[in-house]
């Protein structure tokens, strides 16, 4: 059970929370090809160690926020508001 | 390769069984093959197989980061069916599931397939609408399926409680359905390919690809670098990682789902049962275990163990409908990473590079289609273009939009 700290709300359960993919993906402007556009609807960076995704409490307050988590180990590294960019971590890989 | 009969079990008897020859070879990695494949699961091994039987390319390595069969072909349900809705998916599963019915004699290896039938359950009156759709556009198909009124449902599972919270209305059959031995089918597979001249070689991890000239050139391994005319990716769960060592970014998502088996009890489950609405999945193996699955942990994962609160909810499901089971102890619970497409199709056929080729995008359901996976994949290797049963799985479908809905269609028992 991951026990994820909400920033509003504090530490909870995972059951609590829905899990909403990678975050900081970009939405291509209109002017993009069908080759780039399935690359934003579709392809994932799916990491093996840290992912940057959104989390939403919503058996809590219902915020949305962003997270940076091992795939490895499930250490939750950093959680941070939607707004903030991308942090730089020490740890970017675990294998 | 000498084959498993009443003679050979006789003869090897009478020796004291000390004179039983390796199941298959062990060979050092050469330096250049014809075809490469990554991963010694069912796939890439049914791969190689067919790559030598039918197509005579036997200049063919399958290479194993780990032992042959430890990922997912080890720690999947072992169920097989064919009961999908879209006609591509019907079509393919069903050669399948043919390939299934003969394998052991086609392998001389007893894969211990058992037809006792995938019932799937309706709790509400919307359901059972939706699973005649289902079940009609599966007759559509010529495969054989069968809505069951809850009588017929008792009769068949005595054991199932049908007024549960949510009650059973009814739900379909696929009598051809059923489970067979996955390690079986995996060693089957070896022992035949590598009789035929294949390489497996385990504990052989690929760290990494030089390619220039949109082709594959050199495989770097943790045993060597060496080349290949043709690379075959089938690494499940790892699909992206090894993708992007080819610097090609996949539309797939890496969950850990889970499965559990009971203490072993005498026979008491006669077919395989599946709940969609409450997320379950049960049968008897063999053995007498009780085998349960459930839904995948719900965020992306290459841990291979599963979450405990998905445990929970798979055994509430489960207590409901076998009450008389709800005392039982469970002795293991496992986890394989699996790697879910946007569509819940596989991914199959040719990438951005020339000679490089994907069989992987299997999701929760690889193991039933490792045969028709195998032989597909090893038409398209050797003749360079997508098999007529694969031609609509490939990469490209998710640029023209050609998506095969079959999460949406048949719902996540997949």
């Amino acid at each position: 059970m991951l026990q994820i700290k909400c920033p509003h709300c504090g530490v909870r359960d995972e059951v609590e929370y829905t899990f909403g993919g990678e975050s900081h993906v970009v939405r291509p402007g209109p002017s993009i090809d069908d080759a780039g556009w399935s690359n934003y609807l579709f392809n994932k960076t799916n990491p093996k160690g840290v992912h940057f995704e959104r989390w939403c409490h919503s058996f809590g307050c219902g915020q949305w926020f962003n997270m940076a988590r091992d795939t490895v180990t499930h250490e939750i590294l950093q959680v941070y508001e939607m707004s903030e960019s991308r942090p730089v971590l020490g740890k970017e890989a675990s294998t | 390769m000498k084959g498993y009969s009443f003679l050979s079990l006789a003869k090897n008897a009478l020796s004291g069984h000390k004179n039983w020859p390796q199941t298959w070879r062990s060979p050092e990695l050469k330096k250049h093959y014809d075809v490469i494949i990554i991963g010694a699961g069912g796939h890439g091994l049914a791969t190689a197989y067919y790559l030598a039987k039918k197509h005579g390319i036997r200049n063919v390595a399958v290479l194993e980061k780990g032992y042959l069969g430890g990922g997912n072909s080890g720690r999947n349900t072992q169920v097989i069916r064919s009961n999908y809705f879209w006609p591509e998916s019907a079509a393919f599963f069903e050669h399948s599931l043919k390939l299934y019915e003969g394998l052991s004699q086609a392998l001389n290896f007893n894969i211990m397939l058992s037809q006792r039938g995938i019932l799937t359950l309706a709790h509400s009156h919307h359901e059972l609408e939706g699973m005649r759709r289902w079940a009609n556009a599966i007759k559509i198909n010529n495969i054989d399926s069968e809505i069951l009124s809850p009588s017929e449902i008792t009769d068949l599972e005595p054991r199932l409680n049908i007024e549960s919270r949510f009650p059973v209305l009814g739900g379909f059959i696929q009598r051809r359905g059923g489970v067979s031995r996955h390690d079986a089918v995996v060693w089957a597979y070896a022992r035949a390919a590598s009789a035929l001249g294949v390489d497996i070689i385990q504990q052989c991890e690929v760290t990494g690809f030089d390619a220039a000239r949109q082709k594959v050139n050199v495989v770097h391994t943790s045993q060597g670098d060496i080349s290949a005319d043709k690379v075959s990716i089938a690494v499940a769960g790892h699909t992206s990682v090894v993708a992007k060592m080819a610097g090609i970014r996949v539309p797939i998502s890496s969950v850990a789902l889970q499965a559990m088996v009971s203490e072993p009890l005498k026979p008491c489950l006669n077919s395989q049962i599946f709940s969609p609405t409450i997320h379950v999945y049960a049968g008897q193996s063999d053995r007498g275990e009780i085998v349960i699955g459930g839904g995948a942990d719900g965020y992306t994962s290459y841990a291979q163990r599963g979450g405990l609160a998905l445990l929970e909810e798979n055994m509430a499901a489960f207590c409901e409908l076998y009450p008389s089971l709800s005392r039982l102890k469970l002795m293991r619970q496992w986890a394989g990473v699996v790697d879910l497409t946007p569509d819940t199709t596989p991914i199959l056929g040719k990438t951005p590079l020339d000679n490089l080729y994907i069989s992987g995008g299997w999701g929760t359901g690889g193991y039933k289609a490792i045969p028709a996976g195998g032989d597909t994949m090893a038409y398209t290797i050797a003749n360079d273009k997508p098999h007529p049963l694969i031609s609509g799985f490939g990469l490209d479908r998710f640029e023209s939009g050609k998506l095969i809905d079959e999460g949406a269609a048949s719902g996540v028992a997949h």
